[in-house]
């Protein structure tokens, strides 16, 4: 492991990986740091918040016992095994390393020459919200209809037979995060999913997966809101709107925690009013809703940081950070990740200083950074997008290894959806989302052999009925294109 | 490092129009794009401009500057079929877009090249991927036509437009069925039209009267176009519209069509390669994005290619006026889906010169060529791969760009100078 890796793994949030535990106790319906538990929690007539209404309905593929074995092995953490076997196991990793043992009835497959991944996560996607064909009735990732809308959830919008999921899947994606848009303020809750195909986005959810807030900074809320003559109109408004926001969150937590503690106490206690917006910001208040914050300037994100401090959260990612590279210093300090683009920028101002090297530079000095695509069709080559960002950062004098920078494709952004102990890395119990890549997957020419999720071979690129087709795809004439 | 680009720029100063420079490109595996194929270990001569001599065995003269390709590629610059570059600083910002007018009596007539910008910031960092020479697209504003395009180099010099006038854009897909009033019918009918007002001119509009379509300065700009000097680029994706297009192309000779988009062309390839249309794709679109583009297929290129259809690679998918210095990323892509090699790389070098009838003097290593000539560090179409030297019209241009000036302010984040206060 590289030095710049053990460092992002050690300065990974603590709060990241805590919150998280908070929240998977949570949707298990154990205890719950803040009462805000299930209503079914049993303890009697006090009112709790159903945190969990939507639960999962995922259930991983039969698998059986698959050794890929041979190939070269990048484990996600900035390991790399040359001649490496990876032995999966009741959908979970059961080794990893060099002459393994093929257990009885075990399906050998021979990955000499290839190299062996953990699957791709984008932590930035609007698969299902904004899906293909991009027609009126499709765009439902943009509750664009006031700048405080956290009482929206974006998979009541996704639509589980969008088509770009397969082609994501072709390559190498096996979780995904989908966010609403960046039209407001708060733009509501987003949803952590496996790539896998279902009738339902409930069949899709990852199981336990905190959820998560969209924020936006900087110009799309101001000119959404502004161009109808409405705050915010500029940034000072934004922050205002921002504030405004979490001091009703933080006085409706107070009700609530006032509640709960007269009414354990055996008081005559009223609950609050249930208000779907504020529950969110409360769950971020807590520390059970983890911050995703769409923020382009290295200035805009100082402020928020600030903010969160002023109201005493966590923010956990920002996404597109074009000018991360300029904070990398505040960001460490502030165990706050960078989801960015290798190259993409110019389009509206606070995308002007957009740089090739952003994810290298972001990464090597010290912050946490990973890949994000924000793209239907970016989202299917993630691996060339690490790719150029860990070639220019070389060119920069950047001492960054292949095995470093899988960090940024899979563990990054795994911990930084709180689901790091689960998906992510090759380690031993983990889930066994798993890319056979024909080649180096750092090279143009290289494709996406097989993905396996939860030890479950999902897609294989020789074998039309191992890749998955859409209802919508069903008779037209790209059905079954890749 | 700094010394070497300060030196740059100053030839730059100095290289007025009367070249008077002999570079020898030396030591590199060449794409020549020619019958000659792939030369390794080669040298590429240029000499006032223009390449002179390539080969194996070329002499480096006493007087040549020699630039050491160090075993990499040396290849022809990228030649970008549909950009917006040069017309647009900031996407969002109209102040700095000259990409379209909406709000002009004008179609036809408006030359994009009266809105290229030579200073803008993003020329710089196309030129130091490779990328040397782009054809600059109108969008459309009011109707069916977004006006007059021409070609351009990456020099940044002020004379990079090297052709106006070069074709006309059009759009016939579902978004020029929307600007021609609702329907496929309406934007098919308003070409027809427009095409007969451009050959009544000027007869047709003697006195007061207008055409039927156009004004008289759009018809005035569309007679080459009926006149077969110079292509009509028709934005279309729909198997059913290219065979509309086709039929009319058949229909009102000497007018050519060149496809832009193309989506669904590998439904209809052996039409296409029958009728002699180029298309433009971008070989990375491969989903549904709309209704226009159910077929759209990662295999679109390969389709094509092996039905013997002229294709160029553009890079549809990313900003025209920021990315499409990644068109060698999208051709590695068709190659990694089954389009040979040599193809993949002419489809964004040689292949879009002679779309647009520049094929003899760009495009290809090979004398009486212009100099545009990229040393690579490796296989170009490998994303790990860059440039170390880019020549535009036989002079080496700076390996500098506005991005890569914030790259060397912020990489050493613990320096004690004030940001604002370094180079």
């Amino acid at each position: 492991m590289g030095i710049n890796a053990m460092k992002l793994t050690a300065s990974l949030p603590a709060t990241v990986a805590l919150s998280a535990a908070f929240a998977l106790a949570a949707c298990s319906g154990g205890e719950t740091p803040s009462g805000s538990g299930s209503a079914n929690s049993g303890d009697g007539d006090i009112v709790r918040i159903n945190l969990d209404p939507y639960p999962s309905t995922y259930e991983p593929q039969p698998s059986g016992t698959t050794l890929i074995r041979g190939g070269t092995v990048l484990d996600g953490i900035g390991g790399q095994i040359e001649n490496g076997d990876v032995l999966i196991e009741n959908g979970r990793i059961a080794a990893i390393g060099t002459g393994l043992e093929a257990p009885e009835g075990a399906t050998v497959i021979d990955a000499a020459g290839r190299y062996v991944t953990p699957g791709v996560i984008d932590i930035h996607s609007h698969l299902g919200v904004y899906p293909s064909p991009g027609v009126r009735a499709h765009s439902d990732g943009n509750e664009a209809t006031q700048p405080v809308t956290a009482e929206v959830w974006a998979e009541h919008s996704v639509w589980p037979q969008d088509p770009g999921f397969e082609h994501a899947l072709a390559g190498g994606v096996t979780t995904l995060h989908v966010l609403p848009g960046s039209a407001n303020l708060f733009g509501g809750r987003g949803v952590t999913l496996r790539n896998v195909s279902g009738r339902t986005v409930q069949d899709m959810k990852f199981p336990d997966a905190p959820y998560t807030l969209k924020m936006a900074c900087g110009e799309n809320p101001s000119r959404v809101y502004g161009g109808r003559g409405r705050s915010p109109a500029t940034d000072m408004g934004n922050v205002a709107g921002y504030r405004e926001a979490w001091i009703r969150a933080s006085n409706y937590r107070d009700d609530w925690h006032e509640y709960w503690e007269s009414a354990e106490a055996g008081e005559d206690a009223s609950p609050p009013t249930q208000d779907l917006e504020l529950d969110t910001l409360m769950g971020v208040l807590e520390g059970e809703i983890l911050v995703q914050m769409h923020c382009y300037r290295a200035d805009q994100m100082a402020q928020i940081i600030d903010m969160s401090h002023e109201f005493g959260y966590q923010v956990t990612t920002f996404h597109h950070g074009v000018e991360a590279y300029k904070i990398p210093d505040l960001l460490a300090e502030n165990d706050i990740c960078a989801a960015v683009w290798a190259d993409w920028g110019g389009f509206k101002m606070e995308a002007y200083d957009s740089i090739r090297e952003n994810l290298a530079m972001t990464h090597a000095n010290g912050a946490c950074a990973m890949i994000h695509s924000d793209d239907d069709n970016g989202i299917q080559r993630l691996n060339q997008e690490v790719a150029k960002a860990l070639a220019d950062g070389r060119r920069a004098g950047l001492d960054i290894s292949e095995a470093e920078a899988w960090a940024w494709l899979s563990s990054n952004p795994a911990n930084a959806l709180g689901i790091g102990d689960e998906t992510g890395s090759l380690q031993e119990g983990y889930r066994a989302d798993v890319v056979l890549w024909s080649g180096n997957p750092y090279s143009t020419y290289t494709r996406a052999d097989q993905v396996w999720i939860d030890g479950a071979l999902s897609y294989d690129r020789s074998d039309a009925g191992m890749q998955p087709v859409r209802d919508f795809m069903l008779g037209q004439p790209g059905e079954g294109e890749q | 490092m700094k010394q070497l680009i300060s030196a740059f720029a100053v030839s730059l100063t100095l290289a007025a129009p009367a070249l008077a420079q002999t570079y020898a490109i030396t030591n590199g595996r060449i794409v020549t794009n020619t019958d000659s194929g792939i030369v390794e270990n080669g040298t590429v001569l240029v000499r006032d401009g223009d390449i002179v001599a390539v080969g194996a065995g070329v002499e480096v003269p006493g007087e040549a500057t020699v630039i050491d390709a160090e075993g990499g590629w040396i290849t022809p610059g990228v030649f970008a079929p549909y950009s917006q570059l040069g017309l647009i600083e900031v996407g969002l910002e109209d102040s700095t877009n000259d990409q379209a007018a909406g709000e002009s009596p004008f179609s036809v007539a408006l030359d994009v090249t009266d809105g290229f910008n030579p200073n803008g910031t993003h020329i710089p960092s196309q030129r130091i991927e490779g990328l040397t020479r782009a054809a600059i697209f109108p969008s459309t504003g009011h109707n069916i036509f977004g006006g007059q395009g021409g070609l351009a180099s990456t020099s940044g010099e002020a004379d990079s437009v090297f052709e106006s006038g070069s074709f006309v854009f059009a759009d016939l897909s579902q978004s020029g069925a929307d600007e021609a009033g609702g329907s496929r019918p309406a934007a098919w009918a308003f070409l027809a039209a427009a095409l007969a007002d451009a050959r009544g001119y000027p007869g047709r509009f003697a006195g007061d009267h207008e055409g039927d379509a156009l004004n008289r300065y759009d018809a005035a700009a569309l007679l080459p176009v009926a006149r077969g000097r110079v292509p009509l680029v028709m934005s279309i994706n729909r198997a059913a519209d290219i065979r509309r297009a086709i039929r009319f192309q058949e229909d009102n000779a000497p007018v050519r069509l060149i496809l832009v988009g193309a989506a669904e062309a590998w439904m209809v390839a052996d039409e296409l390669a029958a009728s002699g249309i180029p298309v433009i794709i971008d070989p990375l679109q491969d989903l549904p994005f709309n209704f226009d583009a159910i077929g759209a297929s990662l295999q679109n290129a390969a389709h094509l290619d092996a039905a013997g259809v002229t294709v160029a690679y553009a890079t549809l998918s990313q900003d025209g006026y920021f990315n499409p210095r990644l068109l060698p990323q999208n051709a590695g892509n068709a190659v990694a889906n089954g389009v040979p090699w040599d193809a993949a790389f002419r489809a964004i070098t040689l292949t879009p010169a002679e779309i647009y009838g520049v094929g003899d003097r760009y495009g290809a290593l090979a004398p009486g060529y212009a100099g545009d000539v990229v040393v690579w560090d490796g296989d170009p179409l490998e994303v790990m791969s860059a440039p170390t030297a880019v020549l535009i019209d036989g002079e080496p241009t700076a390996m500098e760009s506005r991005q890569t000036r914030l790259r060397d302010r912020y990489i050493n984040i613990t320096d004690d100078t004030p940001f604002a206060y370094r180079d």
